[in-house]
C-alpha cells in the first residue's frame, strides 16, 4: 500500500498500541491536537486520554515521567515536538535513560522510545533546525534510528517499540508527507541493519533520514554521466551496520558519506572511522564527507541553502573521489 | 489537612516494632562510621555522602511502607537502601567497588539500586530523579495498582527545575507519590536561605503546585512514622501527590572532601544538633515508656555490630569484578520481537 511517512508512524504506533496494553504515547499535543505534526491523528479518540497523554510543555519532566513509568515495566512513547526541545530533556534521556541499566548492574532496564522530527525544514531558523543524531549516538546505552522511508518508518518504529532498550527514533519535517509503498499486514525491520537502496559499482554513498532522498536523486543525475553510484541507507545509526557498509566499499573502493549535522565531530567522522579501521585496503581514495555547515542555521533561504547539502554537493563530492 | 508540625508521637507501635526501628537506624549510623572508616583507609573511593544525624527520616518513612511500594533516592543513599531491606554486606561490597555489590560494582555509593526490594535507586544529578519519582507513580495509577512511591531529596533539590516540572505533573495526574525533603539546612555548603528566598517554609514551594504539605520533626522517628502513616494512607484511599519536609541535620560534611562543620557551619551549630540525636531520643522513650530496657540496646549494638563486622569481611574477601563485566549492561537483548 501506498503511504506518507507520517501515516506510516501512525499505523506503527497504533498497532502497537493495540498489541501491547503497557504502551503509551506522552507529548506536547499528541492527543487532542492530533500532534503537532498530525503523527497521533485519531489516537486519543481510540485510546483515550490514559494512553494518549497531552503534558504541559516541560520535556525534562514528562521524559523523565516516562523513564520512571519504563522502570516500573510500562513501555512509553515520548513524542518530542521536535528533537530541538529534547536538549532540555537531555539530563533524563543521557543521565538516566541511557544508564540506568549499567549503573544498577542490568537489575532495570528503560525500554522507551524518543521520537519526532529532527533536522532543517524550511526557515524556521536557528533553535528550530538541527541535526543532533550525533549526539545521542555518542551515549552509551542509547540505540539511534534515523529511517528515510514509509516503509522503513513503519517497521522500524514497531520494532523500536518491542526493544526494551531506549531507542532515539529521529524522523524529518520534510519526510512527513512523501509517499512510499509499505508492506501489508504485520512485519518489523530488525534495528541495526542498514539497506541498500540502489545498487552501483563506481561509489558508495552512505545516507540516511532526509539526505538519502537528496543522494538518491544525485545518484540519478550521476548515471547520466555514467557513474553509477550506490547509495548505502544506514537507517539505524547506532549500533552502525558496518558490515553492510564495508561490503558495498570492498566492491565500489570508495565512500561517500552525506549527513545534514554539523560537519565537526559530526556522524559522518566515526562512520569514516570505522570503515577506514575495518576496510582500509579496500578502499581506492579517501572518504569524503558531505555536511551541514559549521554555522547555527540562518532564517534567510540563499543562506540556508547553503548551510545544508545538496545535490550539486554529493554530486562534486562524487566526482572528487573517482 | 493543612500545614501543621507533627511533635511527637502518642506511639501506638508495639516493643517489637520500636526495637526494629532503633535497630534499623543504628544499622544505617554503624555502616556509616564503617564506611568513613573504610574511607579513610582507602577501601572506598570516589563520592562519599554519609547520611549520620538523618537516620530518623528513612527509617521512620519506609518502616510505613509496603514491600511492594517504590522507594526513590538521591546520592545520600545508604540510609535509604538499608531501611529499605537491603543486604549490609552487598552494599558494602558495592561501596568497594566488587562484583558482589548491589549494582555489581558498577553503580557506588551515589547509585544504590535494590529492585528486588524496589528500591529504584540513588540519582546523583540534584533534582533529576524527581520525575523518575513521578514515573513510578504514574505507572502505578495507569495499571491501578494500589502502591505508592516515596522519594526522598534534599533541601537543595527544591529549587531546581525538575523538581518543580516533576510536582507539576504529579500534582495535574494525581500520582500516588509522597515527597520527602530532607532539609538538612544546607545544599552542599550553602545554607537553605542563600539558595531560595522562601526558606522558611519550604512546604510553600509544593503548595504553590496544589500538592497538600506538611511539616515533621526529622530527627524524631515516630513523628516521622506516624505523619506517613497517614500521608500513605491517604494517598492509598485517594491517589494524589503529597509533601513532607522532614527537619533533619547531618553530622558530618557534605562529602568526605569536606570536615564535619567547615567554614559553612558552627562546631557550635553541630553540638546543638545532636542534642536531638533521633537514636538517643528513641532510646529515651522506650526507656522511659518501659517498652525497651537497657539489655534491649545492647543486644542490638551487638548484632548490628556483628552484622557490620560480616559486611566488611564480606566486601574484603568478593572479588573485583572480572574485565569482561565491563562491557555487559549497557544493553538489554530484546525479549521480544
Amino acid at each position: 500500500m501506498n503511504l506518507s511517512y507520517r501515516e506510516a508512524l501512525n499505523q506503527a504506533m497504533r498497532e502497537e498500541m493495540q498489541r501491547d496494553p503497557r504502551v503509551f504515547l506522552i507529548g506536547e499535543e499528541v492527543g487532542y491536537y492530533q500532534g503537532a505534526f498530525k503523527v497521533s491523528k485519531g489516537f486519543v479518540e481510540e485510546f483515550g486520554a490514559e494512553r494518549v497523554l497531552d503534558t504541559p510543555i516541560t520535556e525534562a519532566g514528562f521524559t523523565g515521567l516516562a523513564v520512571g513509568a519504563a522502570m516500573a515495566g510500562l513501555r512509553p512513547i515520548v513524542e518530542l515536538m521536535t528533537f530541538n526541545f529534547g536538549i532540555l530533556a537531555l539530563d533524563q534521556i543521557v543521565n538516566n535513560a541511557a544508564k540506568i541499566r549499567y549503573m544498577s548492574g542490568g537489575q532495570l532496564s528503560i525500554p522507551m522510545v524518543i521520537r519526532g522530527p529532527g533536522s532543517a525544514a524550511h526557515q524556521l531558523a536557528a533553535q528550530h533546525s538541527q541535526s543532533l543524531e550525533a549526539w545521542f549516538c555518542h551515549v552509551p546505552g542509547l540505540k539511534v534510528i534515523a529511517p528515510a522511508t514509509p516503509q522503513d518508518a513503519k517497521g522500524l518504529l514497531k520494532a523500536a517499540v518491542r526493544d526494551d532498550n531506549t531507542v532515539i527514533f529521529i524522523e524529518a519535517q520534510l519526510l512527513y508527507g512523501t509517499k512510499g509503498d509499505v508492506q501489508e499486514g504485520e512485519f518489523t525491520i530488525p534495528i541495526g541493519q542498514a539497506e541498500i537502496k540502489r545498487e552501483g559499482k563506481h561509489v558508495t554513498i552512505a545516507a540516511y533520514s532526509k539526505m538519502l532522498r537528496l543522494t538518491l536523486e544525485a545518484a540519478a543525475d550521476l548515471e547520466r554521466d555514467g557513474i553509477d553510484a550506490e547509495v548505502v541507507d544506514l537507517r539505524t545509526l547506532k549500533p552502525l551496520d558496518v558490515d553492510t557498509l564495508v561490503q558495498s566499499v570492498q566492491k565500489t573502493g570508495r565512500l561517500v558519506i552525506v549527513e545534514e549535522g554539523w560537519r565537526f565531530a559530526g556522524l559522518g567522522a566515526q562512520i569514516a572511522e570505522s570503515v577506514y579501521s575495518t576496510a582500509f585496503d579496500a578502499l581506492d581514495g579517501p572518504i569524503v564527507r558531505v555536511t551541514g555547515e559549521d554555522v547555527p542555521m540562518p532564517y534567510s533561504r540563499p543562506l540556508e541553502d547553503l548551510a545544508i547539502p545538496d545535490r550539486a554537493r554529493i554530486i562534486q563530492a562524487v566526482k572528487q573521489v573517482l | 489537612m493543612t500545614k501543621h508540625t507533627s511533635s511527637s508521637s502518642q506511639s501506638t507501635l508495639g516493643r517489637e516494632e520500636l526495637l526494629q526501628m532503633y535497630r534499623d537506624m543504628l544499622l544505617i549510623r554503624r555502616f556509616e562510621e564503617k564506611s568513613a572508616e573504610m574511607y579513610a583507609l582507602a577501601k572506598i573511593a570516589g563520592f562519599l555522602h554519609l547520611y549520620i544525624g538523618q537516620e530518623a527520616v528513612a527509617v521512620g518513612c519506609l518502616s510505613a511502607l509496603q514491600p511492594e511500594d517504590y522507594v526513590i533516592s538521591a546520592y545520600r543513599d545508604h540510609g535509604h537502601c538499608l531501611a529499605r531491606g537491603s543486604d549490609p554486606k552487598a552494599a558494602m561490597a558495592e561501596l568497594f567497588g566488587k562484583a558482589t555489590g548491589l549494582c555489581k560494582g558498577k553503580g557506588g555509593s551515589m547509585h544504590f539500586i535494590d529492585a528486588e526490594r524496589n528500591f529504584m535507586g540513588g540519582y546523583a544529578i540534584v533534582g533529576g530523579h524527581l520525575p523518575l519519582a513521578a514515573g513510578l507513580a504514574f505507572a502505578l495509577r495507569y495499571e491501578k495498582r494500589p502502591q505508592v512511591v516515596i522519594c526522598f531529596f534534599g533541601d537543595g533539590a527544591l529549587p531546581s527545575g525538575q523538581t518543580h516540572e516533576a510536582f507539576n505533573l504529579a500534582a495535574l495526574w494525581n500520582l500516588p507519590v509522597l515527597f520527602v525533603c530532607e532539609n538538612n539546612r544546607y545544599g552542599m555548603g550553602t545554607p537553605v536561605g542563600r539558595g531560595m528566598v522562601l526558606y522558611r517554609d519550604l512546604v510553600e514551594r509544593a503548595k504553590a503546585h496544589g500538592i497538600e504539605a506538611e511539616q515533621v520533626n526529622g530527627m524524631d522517628v515516630l513523628a516521622v512514622r506516624a505523619a506517613t502513616e497517614r500521608i500513605v494512607q491517604m494517598i492509598r484511599e485517594e491517589p494524589k501527590p503529597y509533601f513532607m519536609e522532614a527537619l533533619t541535620y547531618r553530622y558530618m560534611g557534605h562529602s568526605m572532601s569536606d570536615p564535619a562543620h567547615g567554614h559553612y557551619r558552627t562546631q557550635e551549630e553541630v553540638r546543638e544538633a545532636r542534642k536531638q540525636d533521633p537514636l538517643v531520643q528513641l532510646k529515651g522513650t522506650m526507656l522511659k515508656e518501659g517498652t525497651g530496657k537497657e539489655a534491649d540496646f545492647k543486644q542490638i549494638e551487638q548484632d548490628v555490630e556483628a552484622i557490620i563486622k560480616e559486611a566488611v569481611a564480606f566486601a574484603e574477601e568478593s572479588p573485583y569484578p572480572d574485565p569482561s563485566a565491563l562491557h555487559e549492561d549497557v544493553y538489554t537483548e530484546t525479549s521480544e520481537q
